[in-house]
């Protein structure tokens, strides 16, 4: 293991890892990342698989439509030798009260103003797209056909391999037990396996970003919240798009190998970094999407894990860095997007890192904002 | 042993695509579940974890009960949903 480095990123999920390869492709050598586990360990192996353009604030919007502008062409420019099975028939967003779908109209004219495709779509057009949808339950919908499912793997393996290729060291089952801190400089990294010396610090551990910026005494208003996701058997591709509702608090797609994924989150949950499946998840699930896609019941469940959203106040990714502490930088508190946001996340930080002009201006995402208290909130989170 | 023997029957992975990518460094039974999706099937790894698992002790000379298995995840048999949702309204009625 290297002893000292230019960059050392901690977490080696799609934010770390394309960190790491954005860093690496604008020249700048001995640049070290690690993971407490293997690589995609934590919440991007763990999350939902899907991508999508429909949000509700500016700065998500930007961000995820440059992302999946890049995850269109990733094997391509990544030069991936696996796939990284981009599927782009859409999500389909249903509502099922008339106040939500006020704010899917709002939504879409702040999408297409950022030149999103989305559209409302009456109930008759919604089971045009998916036909087994029970649209008795619900008031109306929205569908972006550029939105999608991508695996988190081999996505995240695209970025760690790209970026070993330009010369990144990843040490995984290394955990960072402290961050080195002196005259208000990062000075290294104490890991399990021996410490290295750096004067940048990447904090890109998303479910424990708390805990890493708690060791050079960064306060960060996140906190991390169990999501639970289950899985059936594999069958013959039935559902194009991710069909997904805030109100009910769902989202469930069919991924290209034929099992269908379907997820919930529970606000109520004790924050405690849990990662462990509960059967009350399976049954509150069942029960939701028996109401909205009935046939769905006839498959089988096989398996159920967990992830942890990093929550911010206002549901907006952090990206900045500690005022007070030179050298520790924050990719984090992505609130359950930070997969479909990986390319961008790349891409700002590296070019704050490296004091470049950014390609989106995410100033407005800095960690000064929960002080200041201008928080525009993001109101379409499962 | 011929390489091409499937060794996951869910998934439909070969003895040689799992000694491939050990060859290529992903020398835990996690990293080569995550790229090929061996263990993910109906059967949870319970007819390929013993196989892959004595692969990678044997090409990284490692004893087979040092090699860490995957999380075992609920349910241990395939449950149709209709069931689960069935049993999860019943506290209701």
């Amino acid at each position: 293991m290297k002893n000292k480095a230019e960059v050392v990123i901690i977490g080696a999920g799609i934010s770390g890892c394309s960190i790491a390869y954005n860093l690496a492709k604008k020249g700048v050598k001995d640049i070290v990342v690690i993971d407490k586990s293997y690589i995609c360990s934590g919440s991007t192996g763990r999350c939902g698989a899907g991508v999508r353009m429909q949000w509700g604030t500016e700065m998500n919007c930007k961000i995820a439509k440059k992302s999946i502008e890049f995850y269109e062409h990733a094997n391509e420019i990544l030069e991936y030798e696996r796939d990284v099975e981009f599927k782009q028939e859409g999500y389909l967003l249903v509502a099922d009260t008339e106040k939500e779908l006020i704010q899917f109209k709002k939504n879409i004219e702040l999408q297409n103003s950022l030149g999103i495709p989305s559209k409302m779509l009456t109930l008759q057009e919604a089971r045009e797209i998916v036909p087994y949808l029970n649209t008795d339950v619900l008031k109306g919908a929205a569908f972006c056909k550029k939105d999608g499912f991508l695996n988190p793997f081999k996505t995240t393996d695209a970025f760690y391999r790209a970026a070993k290729r330009l010369g990144v060291e990843f040490y995984t089952f290394t955990e960072a037990t402290d961050v080195k801190v002196e005259n208000n400089k990062v000075v290294g990294v104490e890991t399990n396996k021996g410490y290295i010396s750096t004067n940048i610090v990447v904090n890109a551990t998303n479910g424990h970003s708390k805990r890493l910026s708690d060791m050079v005494g960064l306060d960060i208003p996140v906190y991390s919240e169990r999501h639970q996701i289950l899985v059936t058997e594999p069958v013959e591709p039935m559902q194009g798009p991710m069909v997904m509702s805030f109100g009910l608090n769902f989202y469930i797609q069919q991924s290209p190998e034929g099992s269908f994924i379907m997820g919930r989150g529970d606000e109520n949950e004790p924050r405690d970094l849990r990662v462990t499946s509960s059967w009350h998840f399976a049954e509150e699930m069942a029960k939701t999407i028996e109401k909205v896609l009935p046939p769905i019941m006839q498959l089988r469940m096989v398996r159920q894990w967990a992830g942890l959203y990093n929550m911010t106040p206002d549901k907006q990714p952090i990206y900045g860095k500690a005022e007070n502490v030179e050298g520790f930088y924050l990719a984090v508190g992505y609130s359950g997007h930070g997969f479909m946001f990986g390319p961008i996340t790349g891409v700002v930080m590296s070019e704050m890192i490296l004091g470049e002009k950014p390609t989106i201006d995410v100033s407005m995402l800095n960690l000064n904002r929960f002080k200041t208290g201008n928080l525009i909130l993001e109101p379409s989170v499962v | 042993m011929n390489e091409n023997t499937i060794i996951c029957r869910c998934s439909d992975v070969t003895l040689k695509q799992v000694r491939d990518l050990i060859n290529d460094g992903y020398v835990t039974y996690d990293e080569i579940k995550r790229i090929t999706r061996i263990g993910m099937g109906p059967c949870q790894g319970k007819t390929c974890g013993q196989l892959v698992m004595r692969e990678i002790a044997n090409m990284t000379g490692q004893n087979i009960k040092d090699i860490k298995f995957q999380t075992t995840r609920p349910p241990v048999v395939g449950v149709k949903l209709g069931l689960i949702a069935k049993e999860g309204k019943k506290d209701e009625e």
